[in-house]
C-alpha cells in the first residue's frame, strides 16, 4: 500500500535519512523504531510531503507520489497525526476536528459522521467540545490530534510518537484507541521510542538508528531480539 | 451568551451614529471631512488585518496597493477620460490584478524575509509612480479628479454624500470581512498563521489560500486607494511612501491586529489625536512612538484586544463566585483558561 524505495533525505548538505526501504502492507500497524534524531520525523515528512527525498521514491497504492504538495497527498488519504501534539490552540475542540475535515469540507453529512465516530472513541472530548484545544490536558490534547487526524477518513494514518510525555496509564489507552482505529480499517504507520507498548499491538517493525534502518522483521522477532531489548526495552 | 445579544445591540447603535454623526456636529465640515478620511483609511486597514493580522503575513508594500487604486482611478478618469463608475471598477480590477502577479513571487517567502520583501517592493511602486512622469505626472501628481459620479438622482458634490458614499463601501467592507473571519475561510487563515506546516499536514492548500488573501488585501487597498482620489481630487506620489504603510500599520497595531473592530478604534483614535496635535506636528511622533510601544508591550493585541481580556476577566470572576460552591474550580484551571481567553480574542475581538 505504502511504500518507500531507496529514500534519502538531506537537509542542506546533512543527510538525514539515508537509503531507506519501508513496505506497509494494507490493514497492518507498522512501528518506526528508534531514539530522537534517528530519521524517524523526517521520514513521516517525507511521506507526508512536507520534505522531498533527494533519492528515491515514495509509493501509494501504486501511485508515485514524492512530487506531490502536502495537500494533495491529504486527498489521496494518507493522514499525519504530527509529534507534540499541535493543535490549534486558540480553536475550540469541536473547531480543531473539523479542520481535520478540510478535505471534505464540501461533505457536511460524512463531517458529521466523522465527527460522532470520533466522539465514541473519545467520549470526554464530546464534554468539552466547546472548549479551547489549548485548555486541555495532554492527554486529552493528544486525543484531539488522533481524532483530527481520523476526521480526513484516511486510508494509512501516520502517528509520531503519541505516547510522548503521557502518563503510562494514558498510555496505554492512546494503544488501545490505535488498535481499535486499526481494526475498523484504516492502516498505521507509527513512530515511537516506547518500544515495549508499540511492538505489543504492531505487526511489523524497523529500527533507526543515525538516519539508516539497522534493523526489521515482525514485532516478535523484534521483541525476541537482545539488541532491541537492550536498547528500548530495558530488560 | 450575554455578548452575542451585545453585539446585536451594539452594532446597530454604531451604525446609528454613523449615520447620524454628520448631524450631531451640525454639519461642520471639517469634523466630516476628517470623519470621511478615516473611514478610506479603515478600509486600507482592514485590507492590511486580512494578511498580517489573520493570516500571519506582514505585507510592507500596502501603501503601494494602494497608490495603486488611487493612480488607476486619476488617469483613467482625467487623462482616459473614462465614465468615472467604469474607471473605479477598473481600478479595482487593476490593484487586484498586479496584486495576483505580485502575490505570485512575494509569498515564495516568508516572516521577515516577506516582509523585508514587500517593503523593498511597496518602495519600488512608489519610485515608479514617482519618475514615471508621462503616466503619472511625477512630483506633480494628478490634478483635478472628478468627484464620484452621479448614481441616478444622487449627487456627490458635496463633503456630505460623500461621507454617506464612504459610509457604505466601509460598512460592506466590514460585512465582507465579519463573513470571512466567521466561516471556514478564517479559521484556514488561522491555521495557517498558527502553523504552515500544520495546516498542510491537515490538507489545506497554503499557496492558494495565502494567494487568495493577498488579493483580497490588494483589492481592499486598491477600494481604499479609489475612495481617496475622488474624494481628495489631487494625489501625488507621497500617498505611496512608506509613511503611509507604517501609519496603516500604526492605526491597526494601536486598534488591534487580528482582531475585527481594532481597524476602526485604532483608525478613529490616531487620526483624531493628531488632529488635535497638529500643532506639534513634528513632535507628535515623540508622544506616539512611546505609547505604540507601550502599547505594544502590554497590549500586544491593541486596546480591541486589551479590553476585551478585561471583560473576559471580570466575567470569568463573576461566574468563578456563583459557581465556587457547586464546581470549586483551582487557581490552575484558571490561569489556563485566561492564556487561552487570550487566544481566543483572535477570532472574536
Amino acid at each position: 500500500m505504502l511504500k518507500l524505495n531507496n529514500v534519502s533525505v538531506k537537509y542542506g548538505s546533512f543527510t538525514a535519512v539515508h537509503d531507506i526501504n519501508i513496505e506497509v502492507n494494507a490493514g497492518e500497524i507498522v512501528v518506526l523504531l528508534g531514539a530522537n534524531g534517528a530519521g524517524k520525523s523526517t521520514t513521516f515528512r517525507t511521506i507526508s510531503g512536507l520534505s522531498k527525498p533527494a533519492v528515491g521514491e515514495v509509493l501509494f497504492e501504486g501511485e508515485k507520489i514524492n512530487r506531490k504538495s502536502a495537500d494533495q497527498i491529504v486527498q489521496l488519504g494518507i493522514g499525519q497525526c504530527p509529534e507534540g501534539r499541535k493543535l490549534f490552540p486558540a480553536m475550540s475542540v469541536e473547531e480543531n476536528l473539523n479542520m481535520g475535515a478540510y478535505v471534505h469540507r464540501r461533505k457536511k453529512g460524512q463531517i458529521k459522521q466523522s465527527l460522532e465516530h470520533v466522539y465514541e472513541l473519545f467520549p470526554i472530548l464530546k464534554d468539552k467540545r466547546h472548549d479551547a484545544a489549548g485548555s486541555l490536558s495532554g492527554g486529552q490534547q493528544q486525543m484531539v490530534a488522533i481524532g483530527r487526524a481520523l476526521m480526513s477518513k484516511p486510508k494509512v494514518m501516520l502517528l509520531d510518537e503519541p505516547s510522548i510525555g503521557l502518563a503510562p496509564l494514558i498510555v496505554e489507552q492512546m494503544f488501545e484507541v490505535i488498535q481499535k482505529i486499526n481494526k475498523e480499517g484504516t492502516t498505521i504507520l507509527l513512530a515511537e521510542q516506547n518500544a515495549n507498548a508499540a511492538l505489543k499491538i504492531a505487526d511489523k517493525g524497523y529500527v533507526f538508528e543515525n538516519g539508516s534502518i539497522v534493523l526489521k522483521g515482525t514485532s516478535a522477532e523484534l521483541f525476541a531480539n537482545d539488541e532491541v531489548r537492550k536498547a528500548y526495552i530495558g530488560a | 451568551m450575554s455578548t452575542i445579544s451585545n453585539r446585536k445591540i451594539v452594532i446597530p447603535v454604531l451604525i446609528l451614529l454613523a449615520v447620524f454623526f454628520p448631524l450631531m456636529t451640525q454639519n461642520n465640515t471639517y469634523i466630516i471631512h476628517v470623519m470621511t478620511l478615516s473611514f478610506i483609511w479603515m478600509i486600507g486597514v482592514y485590507g492590511l488585518n486580512l494578511l498580517a493580522g489573520y493570516t500571519g503575513y506582514l505585507s510592507l508594500a500596502h501603501a503601494g496597493f494602494f497608490a495603486i487604486g488611487a493612480y488607476s482611478l486619476g488617469i483613467l478618469t482625467v487623462k482616459a477620460q473614462m465614465n468615472f463608475w467604469l474607471a473605479f471598477l477598473l481600478a479595482l480590477v487593476i490593484t487586484s490584478v498586479i496584486g495576483l502577479i505580485v502575490g505570485i513571487i512575494a509569498l515564495r517567502t516568508k516572516e521577515h524575509f516577506f516582509a523585508i520583501y514587500t517593503l523593498c517592493l511597496g518602495y519600488i511602486l512608489y519610485l515608479v509612480i514617482d519618475k514615471w512622469e508621462s503616466l503619472t505626472e511625477g512630483v506633480r501628481g494628478l490634478i483635478g479628479i472628478p468627484a464620484p459620479a452621479n448614481i441616478g438622482p444622487i449627487k456627490f458634490d458635496n463633503e456630505l454624500s460623500n461621507y454617506y458614499l464612504v459610509l457604505v463601501f466601509l460598512l460592506l467592507v466590514v460585512l465582507v470581512m465579519y463573513r470571512i473571519i466567521h466561516s471556514l475561510s478564517g479559521r484556514t487563515y488561522i491555521a495557517i498563521r498558527n502553523s504552515e506546516d500544520l495546516a498542510q499536514t491537515i490538507g489545506i492548500s497554503t499557496m492558494k489560500n495565502k494567494l487568495t488573501v493577498f488579493v483580497l488585501s490588494t483589492f481592499f487597498a486598491g477600494l481604499s486607494g479609489a475612495l481617496y482620489a475622488s474624494f481628495v481630487r489631487f494625489i501625488g506620489p507621497d500617498i505611496g511612501a512608506i509613511q503611509i504603510t507604517f501609519d496603516l500599520l500604526t492605526y491597526l497595531l494601536v486598534g488591534g491586529i487580528g482582531t475585527l473592530t481594532g481597524p476602526i478604534v485604532g483608525t478613529l483614535l490616531i487620526v483624531w489625536l493628531s488632529q488635535f496635535l497638529q500643532d506639534l506636528q513634528d513632535q507628535r511622533m515623540l508622544i506616539f512612538g512611546p505609547i505604540l510601544t507601550l502599547l505594544v508591550i502590554f497590549y500586544p493585541r491593541g486596546i480591541v484586544g486589551g479590553v476585551s481580556s478585561l471583560f473576559q476577566m471580570i466575567r470569568s470572576k463573576g461566574s468563578q463566585k456563583s459557581t465556587t460552591v457547586s464546581k470549586g474550580r483551582t487557581a490552575k484551571e484558571m490561569v489556563i483558561e485566561k492564556n487561552t481567553i487570550s487566544d481566543k480574542q483572535v477570532k472574536e475581538g
